[in-house]
């Protein structure tokens, strides 16, 4: 070692030791990443994966696994039955009852749901004062809890108590009315605290977009004599699709969700009338300790996520994105 | 401008009836709790005749309310600090760094949000019991990060990528490695994202219901929305009560919600426009 260094060999000197000390790249990504990626592997992709070997199973959740050998028993822990799960879930009637009433949140989701949103957004989302407060009140509702908004409601529509305590004062009934007790009544109420529920968030979503479309754009349009509901119709709609495809998307998958819901309402009753997928899922399934068919459901529940969002996102977002 | 009037005042007609379906069911909530059941049953939606204070003060004094409380807030407050740690880490590594698998490993992340995160329950709640963490608030708060990581990483990166490269060029020439970058400059800058990620991990979390039920057996350690599905059935015919707590769990909640809805409007309208 020579006491006079030249400036060039000290910055090798120091890139040589960078490349060991905790500013290379690779000690980086080894740093950074592998935590998210475990946690999302345990916790996210191996139940699914688990989901889809279990199906064919009919067990307990005993033991580690469904083929693994219990000593004591001198068997495995479950029993393989091959497709039975499924066939079992395409013919029970309770089931078909979720996967319909699934449907039905989808479409009121859009057929109601959105073009109220849309109204609504229409009509609140230029910057005034007296705007921003409607909007702060559209949007309570999706802040509150969903076990909360299921307990509100569900004295809104006690029998003894609220609304329709009211309705059958007014119209003289001798007997009270509990619709969330009756099979006719029972989900469709839901389907309406649904509506009253999530629409505010769609709402914002619209009003993001109308909130960015150019202005010289509305103007131009109005300078060439087009009236509002032309503008609406010919301008706003038009620009607006990009952020309609995304809320269509949140409603499908949101849709596919709703549990938290239903169980402060009905928690799936009356017989079995006002499921949704996730709670014939937990009540199925989990209740009653059938891995097997709650895995069976889960697997068919996941199928149709992806399958929707895979081919969503390759027709629609895609046109919307050019 | 003819027919302006007219317009404007349906409009305003349409706006405060919705407003009032809001507002009404939500004031009886608050109203309720002060009437007695009787008083419910005459006159659900109007003031209370005397302003009875009696069950509010009853939940307020119930040791068991502020349980639930505290842990829903230890859960979500945990919650909220693993999601930011782990998913700015993680958008950090694909946004600044070029590796083998970036592309492929950022699309398996992405299909966290393509499936509902109930279709997994059964499986994910035996991984819970063979690591022991059942009836733990662990059992709750890992897979609520697991599953918040996909949605976070997205807006994280997408904010990160949006950082000038001067700036790391910069601090690169003067010796500044990539894990010190991260947090003397990718952090501080990026104080809005972690923000409105923050305020959308912990609404979600203090409101989630599926988890806690399925994870959380012992009644010491339930969250506030498990409490109340609890309270509920043991006060089945008497609303008040019910209503007086609801009261008292949705305050804070819309107090948090008015004090932070700039960032969470902020991060509805990022998910929008960047899809």
């Amino acid at each position: 070692m020579t006491l006079v260094s030249t400036e060039s060999s000290i910055r090798s000197a120091k890139r040589r030791r960078m490349r060991f000390d905790l500013s290379g790249q690779t000690t980086m990504l080894l740093i950074f990443l592998p935590p998210a990626i475990l946690l999302f592997t345990v916790f996210v992709m191996l139940p699914m994966a688990e989901a889809a070997f279990f199906s064919p199973y009919k067990w307990s959740g005993y033991g580690p696994a469904p083929w693994a050998f219990n000593e004591a028993t001198g068997k495995t822990f479950g029993t393989w039955i091959g497709g039975t799960n499924f066939e079992r879930m395409a013919g029970h009637s309770a089931f078909q009852t979720a996967l319909f009433n699934t449907m039905k949140v989808i479409a009121v989701s859009l057929l109601i749901q959105l073009p109220l949103a849309l109204m609504l957004a229409l009509m609140i989302y230029r910057k005034s004062y007296a705007n921003t407060v409607f909007r702060l009140i559209f949007f309570v509702p999706y802040i509150l809890a969903e076990v909360a908004t299921g307990l509100i409601w569900s004295f809104v529509f006690d029998g003894n108590f609220g609304l329709s305590r009211m309705i059958t004062d007014t119209f003289h009934l001798q007997q009270a009315f509990f619709p969330l007790a009756e099979k006719e009544w029972a989900f469709n109420t839901i389907l309406a605290v649904i509506v009253w529920k999530y629409f505010g968030f769609h709402m914002m979503i619209y009003i993001a977009g109308l909130q960015s479309i150019p202005k010289d754009f509305i103007e131009a349009a109005r300078i060439d004599g087009a009236r509002p509901l032309q503008i609406i119709f010919f301008v706003k709609l038009p620009m607006l699709w990009p952020a309609i495809t995304i809320s269509i998307f949140y409603s499908v998958l949101g849709a596919l969700q709703v549990f938290d819901l239903v169980m402060p309402m009905t928690a799936g009753g009356p017989s079995n009338s006002s499921h949704t997928l996730v709670s014939y899922l937990y009540n199925f399934g989990f209740i009653r300790l059938n891995v097997g068919y709650g895995s069976a459901v889960g697997v068919f529940l996941f199928a149709v996520g992806v399958i929707f969002a895979f081919v969503y996102r390759n027709t629609v977002q895609r046109e919307a994105a050019q | 401008m003819s027919g302006f009037t007219w317009r404007s005042a349906s409009r305003i007609c349409v706006l405060l009836l919705v407003s009032s379906l809001i507002v009404i069911p939500l004031a009886a909530t608050i109203l309720g709790g002060f009437k007695t059941d009787g008083e419910l049953r005459a006159e659900p939606f109007g003031l209370p005749d005397v302003w009875r204070t009696e069950y509010y003060a009853e939940i307020f004094a119930d040791t068991r309310f502020w349980r639930y409380l505290w842990n829903s807030l230890v859960i979500s407050l945990l919650t909220v600090a693993l999601t930011l740690i782990l998913g700015s880490m993680a958008a950090y590594a694909f946004a600044q760094a070029k590796f083998f698998g970036s592309r492929f490993l950022f699309s398996y992340l992405l299909l966290g949000l393509m499936f509902p995160f109930a279709a997994a329950i059964m499986p994910l709640f035996l991984t819970v019991r063979d690591l022991g963490i059942l009836d733990t608030p662990w059992g709750v708060i890992l897979p609520q990060v697991a599953f918040g990581l996909a949605f976070s990483i997205m807006f994280f990166r997408t904010f990160f990528k949006q950082m000038p490269p001067e700036l790391f060029e910069a601090a690169r020439v003067d010796g500044c490695g990539y894990i010190r970058f991260y947090f003397y400059f990718t952090l501080p800058l990026s104080t809005p994202i972690l923000a409105t990620i923050a305020v959308f991990v912990f609404v979600q979390s203090w409101n989630n219901y599926l988890l806690p039920l399925i994870m959380l057996n012992d009644r010491a350690g339930y969250t506030w929305t498990l409490g109340a599905m609890d309270y509920r059935g043991e006060y089945i015919s008497s609303w008040n009560r019910t209503l007086a707590f609801m009261t008292m769990t949705l305050t804070p909640a819309v107090v948090f919600f008015i004090a932070a809805q700039k960032y969470i409007v902020a991060g509805l309208t990022g998910g929008s426009v960047k899809g």
